[in-house]
């Protein structure tokens, strides 16, 4: 379905018009808060705003109600001009429950909007999120926010009395009270929403009625009852002209992978363990038989990357995923695919740990696993995607190099990408670059490893070849022949040969994009899901005229060819990551630059308040 | 559409030679391998299948060396994951021809994960587990199928692990094909390579294979020409479990619920235990008869029809194109809600 947003154009009295607003709806995991917030960013990009989201839930599936740990929020930032993050504080919270507000009231601003439901502010409640006394009642924090005590519960219930749904089940449509609440707050059409209900619940008309009453009583709840002062309007965003959809880190991954098997011709075998937060990958590819995708899910993470080895070896496309702890165990399937030198695509969605972690926290603390993390000298070509939608460009040429340079090619997505989402500008896919995959077929002169001039490449050999039967395996090979060799400077040979491939792929790097001036007193060097955050630091930093401007690597190994040379261009180099200093790691090693690190490591993205922070304070402490 | 098996090309007549590769093989002399290689090599051509339509994969150990010496594709992998790289080549590849080569530690130890999912799934291919009851490759230690007791390097008191069965533990897994056969008796294994070659689904053959080096004669008690005649039970769908020299045949029966020796002559011919290769309860209970109160049944435990994992799979895929046309990329970029900016 194609819809043209009709955003109002004309800001009416009682509306006030803002630039971009930050909003987080929280309540308990069973409060339906994910939905409301991805309803709302659908709305808002229904009303033309740029926006970025962030989920954020625990990785209990059914949490005990009311607790401080079962608390699930969603969060979204959405303006008229370029949004970059979902943003660092907030202009309106949205608490369902006491826990949530004690979770999440600190990252309110002062006099932000605070919205609550009373109702679920009672005894028991309060005691399991440790409230000693309803906070509801402590004069402070109606002086300090803009607080809004509203019955969502009993208005609720009330709305559809008359309809034959039990307590419990009449209870679940609250979390559509807040929506058309907060929706009239901030003047979202609630069309879009009113049509996902209809679709949603097709099958039961009672619970479509009822979401349906509730969300209007909630819109009508704003607009009647006087208690909200104002309300808002936010313009839609200049944005580049063309048809937009929302998109997630791990569809755009799935659908990267799509395009590639479509322009590749080729069948994909998807070989997958199901681990958070990579399993969305595994459900979105497994609806896709249509594209000639084979999904495993396969025993262990060690038989996922060995059967899409298995798959490459076969002349199919092979693809695994998983996170931080599942690739440590396909380690070993990685080095292999290193030294048959096949084509494979891994997909890391790092999340936080070590060990198991906070599996739904994400991090980007894999860099150097993805870099080193194997046995010996077995270098792979590391992509990051920057954002949700990059994750379907990264996919796509991950499968492009993987094919064309023969070799494994790693791509680090995160847990904030994952689920994140972004308004996307839909590409024409015929612009995308093409996948040509040769076979070889001819037999004069054909040894398994011989190599192309320009790629290293072996030829890549689909057994059912007549007269091109061949052996290859994990032991060290002759080059050229592919017989085992226990040479000594044969070896030597191969394993200059095999980083020599890895660094020809530089020869596919574009040249870097520098978001500000190409000379001057500081260079912020990001990779990875930090890119908004570090690109609305360093804008508000140029805003407050410093020389500063910032790059961001989707490109980890080989490193951009001109990278070197941009980064002498500074005085001052700073480099934030969501681990201990990896990238800045590579960065000294790689330059010799003194370049320093901003590191945060608490399983959330880096707020981009604290970036300007660090920009400031490195460029002399002048705010 | 069902997947197009392999056969569908017409194969040369090939002889042995045709599938001996040009690389020098590189086991101990006297290794019970040798007399492996020379029969798969020898039951190729009588499969019809053309060469480059065979893939052998392996994992890790002397077993494992099997590919570089077949002149077929071939891919010698890493330590137990031949069964989920050979998974992954058969989804992708459904008209390829495909065996693994394994041993007692790749196959039940390191690899036993993969081995019990590839059985359980019933990919279509043949394993060959080569069981000589001992880590050849890493010179010496007990595998998991040496007995308890088993003084090696790292055991020098005797091992502490009970032994598995590998026909049990593929029964157990729901094995749909499950033979035993022994490297020194080339007919026999002949004829169980081409059963196991011809079966559809996963075909899990047990070769009892020596090492002459750490652990010889291992399977004396089947090799000794006075012994094989005392204990081989040679299984035959339809036949009645009989063993046992010609002057003095015993008979495997069923007490109760308990398998039992006889001899032949003290029961009658309506008591006797009739194999059946369908029934695979009862193929259970056969694969736990070992000498020396039992006799060692060789041959076909069970062979069995069950969905095999690709063909279900593609029939999905061939279903969804067939529905719906194949896919395309820009139609799903655009479907679901999208917006315009103008």
């Amino acid at each position: 379905m194609s819809q043209i947003a009709t955003p109002a154009t004309g800001v009416e009295k009682s509306r006030k018009a803002l630039d971009r607003a930050v909003i987080r709806f929280a309540g308990d995991s069973g409060d339906g808060m994910q939905l409301t917030g991805e309803q709302f960013t659908t709305e808002s990009a229904w009303a033309g705003n740029d926006l970025a989201t962030l989920p954020n839930f625990p990785a209990e599936i059914r949490a005990p109600a009311g607790t401080l740990f079962g608390v699930s929020s969603f969060q979204l930032q959405f303006g008229s001009q370029r949004v970059y993050t979902p943003g660092d504080r907030l202009d309106c919270l949205v608490a369902m429950n006491p826990a949530a507000l004690k979770v999440h009231l600190r990252d309110l601003k002062t006099g932000g909007l605070l919205i609550v439901n009373t109702q679920a502010f009672d005894k028991r409640n309060l005691d399991k999120a440790g409230y000693a006394a309803n906070p509801l009642d402590e004069p402070a924090l109606a002086e300090r926010y803009r607080l809004h005590k509203v019955d969502m519960t009993g208005l609720t219930h009330e709305a559809i009395k008359d309809l034959p749904l039990n307590t419990k089940e009449k209870d679940r449509t609250k979390n559509f009270f807040a929506l058309g609440l907060v929706s009239w707050i901030y003047t979202r059409p609630l069309e879009p929403t009113l049509v996902w209900i209809e679709k949603r619940f097709a099958k039961n008309k009672d619970i479509a009625e009822a979401n349906t009453r509730v969300l209007k009583a909630g819109h009508a709840f704003g607009e009647t009852a006087e208690i909200f002062g104002e309300h808002y309007a936010i313009e839609p965003a200049e944005m580049a002209p063309g048809l937009y959809r929302a998109m997630t880190g791990n569809r755009a991954l799935a659908w990267g992978i799509l395009a590639a098997a479509q322009r590749s011709k080729l069948p994909v075998v998807y070989g997958a363990y199901p681990i958070t937060p990579a399993s969305d990958i595994l459900h979105e590819l497994a609806m896709h038989k249509r594209f000639r995708v084979r999904t495993i899910q396969a025993e262990d993470e060690i038989a996922a990357v060995t059967a899409a080895i298995g798959a490459s070896f076969g002349g199919a496309i092979g693809v695994t995923a998983s996170s931080g702890p599942g690739i440590a165990l396909k380690g070993e399937g990685i080095g292999l695919a290193v030294t048959a030198e096949l084509p494979l695509v891994v997909l890391n969605i790092q999340r936080a740990g070590p060990s198991t972690g906070m599996p739904t926290k994400t991090e980007q603390a894999d860099l150097m696993q993805a870099l080193y993390g194997r046995n010996s000298e077995a270098p792979v070509v590391v992509l990051a995607p920057a954002t949700p939608g990059d994750c379907f460009y990264i996919a796509y040429e991950a499968v492009r190099l993987a094919a064309r340079y023969m070799l494994p090619v790693l791509v680090l997505s995160d847990g904030f990408l994952a689920n994140g989402s972004e308004p996307w500008l839909i590409p024409n896919v015929d612009t995308l670059p093409p996948i040509e995959i040769s076979f070889r077929t001819e037999r004069e002169g054909f040894f398994p490893y011989l190599r192309d001039s320009a790629t290293l490449a072996r030829p890549w050999v689909r057994p059912g070849t007549p007269g091109l039967e061949h052996r290859i395996g994990g032991l060290e090979k002759q080059d050229v022949t592919g017989n085992i060799s226990y040479d000594p400077e044969n070896h030597d040979h191969m394993v200059r040969t095999r980083a020599e491939k890895v660094r020809r792929v530089a020869q596919e790097i574009p040249p870097t994009s520098i978001n500000g001036p190409a000379t001057g007193d500081l260079l912020v060097v990001g990779w990875g899901g930090t890119y908004g955050s570090i690109t609305a630091a360093v804008e508000r930093a140029q805003a407050d005229g410093k020389s500063v401007a910032s790059i961001h690597l989707r490109h980890l190994n080989p490193l951009p060819p001109d990278l070197g040379h941009i980064l002498r261009e500074y005085r001052k180099v700073l480099v934030p990551e969501i681990n201990s200093g990896q990238l800045v790691r590579v960065l000294r090693a790689e330059y010799l630059v003194d370049a320093v690190g901003f590191n945060r490591v608490r399983g959330l993205p880096l707020a981009s308040e604290e970036i300007l922070e660090a920009i400031n304070q490195l460029l002399g402490g002048k705010a | 559409m069902s997947p197009s098996g392999p056969g569908a090309k017409e194969a040369p007549k090939y002889t042995k030679k045709d599938f001996e590769s040009d690389q020098d093989v590189r086991w101990c002399p006297g290794c019970g391998d040798y007399a492996i290689l020379s029969a798969v090599q020898k039951t190729m051509p009588d499969l019809g299948i053309p060469k480059e339509d065979i893939v052998f994969i392996s994992g890790i150990g002397c077993s494992s060396r099997f590919p570089y010496y077949m002149n077929t594709y071939g891919f010698h992998t890493i330590h137990g994951r031949a069964p989920a790289i050979a998974t992954g080549l058969r989804v992708a590849r459904p008209d390829l021809k495909i065996f693994v080569v394994t041993g007692d530690g790749d196959g039940l130890s390191i690899g036993g994960n993969h081995m019990l999912h590839v059985l359980r799934r019933n990919v279509n291919l043949v394993i060959l587990l080569f069981n000589n009851r001992i880590y050849g490759l890493t010179k010496g230690q007990y595998s998991p199928t040496s007995e308890l007791g088993k003084v090696t390097k790292s055991t020098p008191i005797g091992s502490a692990d009970r032994p598995v069965n590998p026909l049990a533990f593929a029964l157990g897994c729901g094995a749909t094909f499950v033979a035993r056969t022994v490297d020194r008796n080339i007919p026999h294994m002949d004829e169980m390579l081409k059963r196991a070659a011809a079966h559809k689904g996963t075909a899990f053959l047990e070769i009892l294979q020596n090492c002459n080096v750490y652990n010889d004669l291992a399977w004396n008690v089947i090799y000794d020409r006075e012994s094989k005649v005392q204990h081989e039970l040679r299984l035959e769908h339809g036949k009645p479990l009989l063993f046992g020299p010609p002057d003095d045949r015993r008979a495997v029966i069923m007490q109760g619920v308990i398998p039992t020796v006889v001899r032949a002559k003290d029961v009658p011919e309506s008591s006797l235990w009739v194999h059946d290769e369908k029934n695979v309860n009862a193929a259970k209970l056969i694969a736990d008869l070992f000498a020396p109160d039992f006799p060692i049944p060789v041959g076909v435990l069970t062979a069995i029809d069950a969905p095999v994992y690709e063909d279900l799979m593609l029939e999905q895929e061939q279903k969804a194109i067939s529905d719906r046309g194949p896919g395309d990329i820009a139609k799903l970029l655009t479907s679901g809600d999208t917006w315009k900016i103008s």
